[in-house]
């Protein structure tokens, strides 16, 4: 069912990824039998509260788990397998096919050398550029990221630079080598919303620009809104909802989208209303995958079959897949 | 009547870094006033100012009409009950030996010596019982609870006793969406239950709409804009406040993607060297030689007021989307 909207141009196709970890207080499982694709120049954003398992499904991709972590389910990058690929195989991948940006710029710059060192670095490794057409290099990616006088900027420390400015550092480095597909988690978490704006719009130019594909980790329903062309809605380490961004807000079939939706402070959705939304309870740690869907706790329109079977991520329109035995219907919303 | 805080012309400087920088607002009794502003404007020192964690350098803070600036450690004691405050991370304001039944009564052993055990295991439960806790939370430790439920027990220590205004630090940005629903609605039932004031420190202007009575805006020290919630969503007067709201994406594509974007520099300038006139002015899209030149006055503008040389005081007001395209 659920190879029932892949498309042939798929760059990346996730299926069936699965993640657990062994910790102290025994197993925990945080991704299940995840399926998701990214097509060629797509925007793809995968949303979710903390513990989801959005940023684990994104870290497994190019091998950066902590070896705790146990991984099954095939992720497949242009047709090259990565689950359970060679240490040899994913140092070749990681920053010339897929490539990463983090929420905290700051703990992912080396605060001792120059941001025109570190671009260069990565073009030094993987590009074999000498130094110095690295540095003409990195000044024209930090143009390409939208920071002011790239050639000074340049020779500038991190510290030396606005969080807004470490992000936009953060995303040179990485589209350096010109990746197939760059995984943004929480991008703009750690940054003010005047500085968010900005962000998002260099990603956009990135993806119209170069084509680059992009995976976009976020919290925030807003960020959804704004930048992704498809939606993945993530809950307990499973997709419960996938769908095109239009499609998803406009007509949402799992409760927890709703949920979500309806929770979200923005302005003027609850012109009139006194209060938020709530949703009840609490996100479950789980230990093991039970044969039930995992928000029947917190569901509205649980039935017996929810606790007693999960739902499958059935389709529901075009291109449209939820798993939920009771949909969210047209009257309901 | 007087009201539950008063704040005039409020500056706290450490060192040559002039965190706030004559800050003016009051919350009325029974009232909500949000504080509003980005990392870095100041809003939090505000905050600490007004409960004394920190001692302004000038400026008067006033708590239901008493001037405690100047008080000494001693003489702030009778006023601490008075007031009481949130911070955003519940995991680092609750001390991980205590129980939290200790947590949530430590308040009193200061403002309320002379309680029984006994009538302060009531008060305990009446708080827990408040903020939709459950009596043997009490006997938990804070790593026992999530982080909505520790946050609830933040604001039941806050409330035992009694302030007549509560100071909510960022009480809700650490949690995720669906807990701070469940915590934005518990603190507004409370606020209309119990009436006590609130000054409500943000960085995030939607989570105040439907909570807060009166609305200001902070950037670098200072204050830019300050109305009525209405005025400030329907019709903001200050480029700053109109980017702030331009900015915060809606969660509705159809109406996310109609919107003209504001894009503001990245470039935040530095509170140890803060812009001649008009702070905002560097990343302002309408700045012109007057905002280098003059400290724009704050100007009436409907029942509130905003700190712009653009801010007619016939109501004109400027629109930063003019001056923002591309």
């Amino acid at each position: 069912m659920t190879t029932a909207t892949r498309t042939t141009t798929a760059i990346l196709e996730v299926a069936d990824l699965s993640v657990s970890f062994e910790t102290e207080s025994g197993k925990v499982s945080a991704v299940d039998h995840v399926s998701l694709d990214l097509a060629a120049g797509e925007i793809v954003g995968v949303v979710g509260e903390s513990g989801c398992g959005k940023s684990v499904t994104a870290m497994s991709l190019a091998g950066l788990l902590p070896r705790t972590a146990r991984v099954s389910g095939s992720a497949r990058l242009r047709g090259t397998e990565l689950i359970g690929a060679p240490e040899t195989e994913l140092r070749r991948v990681r920053g010339k096919e897929i490539a990463y940006i983090f929420q905290e710029p700051m703990t992912s710059l080396n605060p001792v050398l120059t941001v025109g060192r570190q671009i260069g670095e990565v073009l030094q490794v993987h590009e074999r550029l000498s130094r110095k057409q690295a540095r003409a290099r990195a000044v024209e990616l930090l143009a390409l990221v939208g920071i002011p006088s790239p050639a000074t900027r340049v020779d500038n420390y991190p510290h030396q630079l606005s969080g807004g400015m470490r992000q936009r550092v953060m995303i040179a480095m990485a589209v350096a080598c010109n990746p197939t597909v760059l995984v943004a988690d929480e991008p703009t978490t750690a940054l003010d919303v005047t500085v968010q704006a900005g962000i998002l719009e260099v990603l956009r130019d990135l993806r119209d620009r170069l084509g680059t594909s992009i995976l976009v980790i976020t919290h925030d329903l807003g960020v959804i809104a704004d930048i992704a062309d498809r939606v993945v809605v993530m809950y307990a380490g499973r997709v419960v909802e996938r769908a095109p961004v239009h499609e998803l807000f406009a007509r949402p079939h799992h409760h927890y989208t709703t949920g979500l939706l309806n929770a979200s402070p923005t302005p003027g959705r609850h012109a009139g209303t006194e209060r938020l939304q709530e949703i009840p309870g609490l996100v479950p740690v789980l230990t093991t995958q039970p044969d039930a869907c995992t928000f029947a706790d917190r569901c509205p329109a649980a039935s017996d079959r929810c606790r007693g079977e999960a739902p499958p991520l059935g389709t529901l329109g075009p291109a449209h897949l939820v798993a939920c035995w009771h949909p969210v219907q047209e009257a309901d919303r | 009547m007087t009201d539950a805080l008063e704040i005039e012309d409020l500056r706290m400087h450490f060192g040559p870094v002039r965190a706030v920088d004559g800050v003016s607002l009051t919350v009325p009794r029974g009232g909500v006033t949000a504080l509003v502003g980005e990392s870095g404007s100041g809003k939090s020192t505000v905050g600490r100012c007004v409960v004394r964690l920190l001692k302004p350098t000038s400026g008067v803070v006033r708590i239901g009409g008493v001037d405690v600036t100047g008080l000494s450690r001693r003489q702030l004691r009778p006023h601490r009950g008075q007031v009481s405050i949130v911070f955003q991370d519940p995991a680092g304001s609750l001390d991980p030996r205590m129980l939290v039944g200790d947590v949530v009564a430590e308040p009193l052993r200061l403002s309320e010596r002379r309680l029984s055990r006994r009538d302060r295991q009531q008060r305990v439960a009446t708080s827990l019982g408040q903020v939709g806790l459950r009596e043997e939370v009490a006997r938990r430790y804070p790593h026992e609870l999530s982080g909505g439920q520790r946050q609830r027990v933040s604001i039941a220590r806050a409330l035992i006793s009694k302030p007549a205004l509560l100071i909510a630090d960022e009480p809700t940005s650490a949690l995720d969406v669906s807990v701070q629903a469940s915590v934005l609605n518990l603190l507004a039932d409370l606020q209309r239950d119990i009436g006590f004031a609130c000054l409500f420190i943000t960085h995030n202007l939607s989570a105040v709409e439907y909570l807060a009575d009166e609305i200001a805006v902070m950037y670098l020290g200072q204050l830019m804009e300050k109305g009525p919630r209405e005025q400030i969503f329907a019709r903001p007067a200050h480029p700053y406040t109109q980017a702030l709201l331009a900015a915060a994406p809606v969660a509705d594509p159809v109406r996310q993607r109609a919107r003209t974007p504001v894009l503001l520099g990245d470039d935040l300038p530095s509170a140890l060297d803060p812009p001649s006139g008009c702070r905002f002015r560097t990343r302002c899209p309408l700045a012109f030689d007057k905002c280098a030149a003059e400290v724009p006055p704050q100007v009436p503008i409907g029942t509130g007021e905003a700190a712009c040389h653009l801010v007619g005081a016939d109501g004109t007001r400027p629109d930063v989307r003019a001056g923002a395209q591309g």
